[in-house]
């Protein structure tokens, strides 16, 4: 990075330590603090949208949807979310090219599944292997990112339901009182008063999410925890920059970076919520 | 059938160190793989049963000393709360694994006068010890903020009358305000207790070595899948515990939320309800 970083064997004190935070390795690990940036704000907008589909479909008419969407709902109670961190992505993985062997190599007859492997045809594999890096890291990148909103469509989804139930059932009668359709008084009355009530969890929800984001980490994904392991484990000689094992500090910067982002959200909803309940008839509303 | 048979004899204590040494590598049969991820149980089950246990008491602590009027009390335990609270579980593990690890290998003595304890700090690097303690301080947290909660939501009438029984310091948090406290963190803290399950599963991902291949449910689950290189055996294996796990708990905590009720008048009763839970810790 800079001028005098040419030779570092030759550094000390301050002038090394500049040098050395501010390596290739170093840069990557600066980037991956990004990367829980972009997958928090792409995982929250999908989880909603699982979320809201989960809860629509536990009030469907129809007995087969009602059941999906509360089964959905309620397996994030019995299991553990790394269950599923760890089971979706290379479940989907497989779907994919076990749908893509059967379309693009409808000839070959040999059964996919042999003993312990899982074979399909060059051109079926995801990504093709001729595929360029970034190729394979957005493609991993993209199934991490399904198995989040997929989990925390879960979490949603039970925020969400419990906020349909909680809006009161007069104002849904009134609607049908003046002749509003199903569909309508779902739209029209039920989701815009629902956010109010939905809030309190949905914030919650935003904090676990952040909390959830090193898990990354299990997926295969160079983040931010790859990273401090990587940076921080034992340097010897050979290396240009030796230390000696500082994985607990590296470790300790990802505790501040954790503590002061969730401090950070905890402060901007309480403002949120403050803002909406304001001239809310609740206890908040008339305190402020 | 008789092959079920010889895998739980051979696995059905694998994960604590009994019975066969070597895991299945090749052929692995639907047995090997129910015996064995119910084996690994026995280390979830360990881990969130001694974390809920001590953590318990400590919780109560925090929540009193957050409570506390002083300053010198409620600071730390805000402090700590917020710490444990604040930051992902997965990096409190790696963060504390590499802290046992870099603290003198060899133990010291501490001298009680009468006799001299050897603490032996290897043993935090081992997970039956170190990943209890990350377990027991973050149960400790999320509880003590539960219970915290509930302090602060005790009728004020309640302490007036036990004011004007003369009920004081101790006597008047055992009998009064405890009890009352605990009847509504309750159905919090049955989900807390089902979460701390859920998370003992991150143990062996973290820098907690498995020693021996001994390890949770999980562990053996992610060795299974990619043994066999098919995921829709184990990890279904794995729910499947974690699901009569859940249920147990609920049950067990209803009988002591009951418990918790017992004086009240019937339609004033909590039942804990399954689908009414706080779900998110």
């Amino acid at each position: 990075m800079f001028s005098y970083c040419v030779d570092p064997k030759t550094l000390e004190g301050f002038m090394w330590l500049s040098c050395y935070v501010t390596t290739a390795k170093h840069m990557s690990f600066y980037f991956s603090f990004l990367v829980v940036m972009g997958l928090l704000s792409l995982a929250a907008p999908l989880a909603m949208a699982f979320g809201f589909a989960g809860a629509t479909a536990t009030r469907s008419s129809l007995s087969i949807l009602r059941s999906l969407g509360k089964g959905y709902l309620a397996m994030i109670r019995g299991i553990p979310d790394i269950v599923f961190f760890l089971f979706i992505p290379i479940a989907l993985d497989q779907a994919f090219e076990y749908l893509r062997h059967k379309v693009l190599c409808s000839d070959v007859t040999e059964p996919i599944r042999q003993g312990n492997d899982f074979v399909v045809c060059a051109s079926a594999k995801l990504p093709l292997n001729t595929a360029s890096e970034w190729v394979h890291d957005i493609y991993g990148f993209s199934l991490a990112l399904l198995a989040f909103g997929f989990v925390f469509g879960a979490f949603a989804g039970n925020v969400l339901s419990g906020a349909m139930a909680a809006v009161p059932k007069s104002q849904i009668e009134t609607g049908e009182a003046y002749g509003f359709s199903q569909r309508q008084v779902f739209r029209r009355i039920l989701i815009p008063q629902m956010w109010i009530y939905a809030l309190p969890g949905l914030s919650n929800l935003w904090m676990i999410l952040i909390k959830a984001t090193p898990l990354l980490f299990l997926l295969g994904i160079e983040d931010i925890v790859y990273w401090a392991k990587e940076l921080g484990g034992i340097k010897t000689g050979v290396y240009e920059y030796p230390h000696p094992d500082w994985r607990a500090w590296y470790f300790g910067v990802l505790m501040i970076f954790y503590l002061s982002l969730t401090y950070l959200s905890q402060s901007v909803l309480d403002k949120i919520s403050a803002r909406l309940s304001k001239g809310q008839a609740t206890m908040a509303g008339k305190a402020g | 059938m008789s092959s079920c048979f010889q895998s739980l004899s051979d696995y059905g204590l694998r994960s604590i160190g009994f019975g066969e040494r070597l895991l299945p590598k090749s052929d692995i049969t639907l047995c090997e793989q129910f015996v064995l991820i119910g084996s690994g149980m026995i280390w979830n089950i360990y881990f969130a049963v001694f974390a809920l246990l001590l953590g318990f008491f400590f919780a109560t602590v925090l929540a009193l000393g957050k409570n506390s009027n002083l300053p010198l009390f409620s600071a730390p335990c805000r402090l700590f709360i917020f710490i444990f609270r604040g930051s992902p579980l997965f990096i409190q593990f790696f963060f504390a694994y590499d802290l046992f690890v870099i603290l003198p290998r060899l133990g010291f003595d501490i001298d009680l006068g009468f006799l001299v304890v050897t603490v032996e700090t290897r043993w935090l690097t081992k997970a039956w010890l170190g990943a209890l303690i990350v377990l027991f301080f973050n149960t400790s947290a999320y509880a003590g903020e539960i219970f915290y909660g509930a302090l602060r939501a005790v009728p004020s009438q309640d302490l007036e009358s036990a004011d004007a029984f003369g009920f004081t310091g101790i006597k008047k948090f055992r009998r009064i305000i405890w009890p009352t406290m605990l009847r509504l963190a309750w159905p919090s803290y049955t989900n807390e207790a089902i979460f701390m399950f859920h998370a003992t599963t991150l143990v062996f991902f973290t820098g907690f070595p498995a020693w021996q291949q001994k390890g949770d449910a999980i562990y053996y689950a992610s060795y299974f899948a990619d043994k066999t290189f098919n995921p829709f055996v184990p990890y279904p294996i794995v729910g499947f515990y974690f699901i009569l796990l859940t249920l147990l708990i609920i049950g067990l905590f209803s009988l002591i939320n009951s418990r918790l009720n017992k004086h009240l008048p019937t339609n004033e009763r909590k039942r804990l309800r399954f689908n009414k839970y706080n779900l998110i810790r």
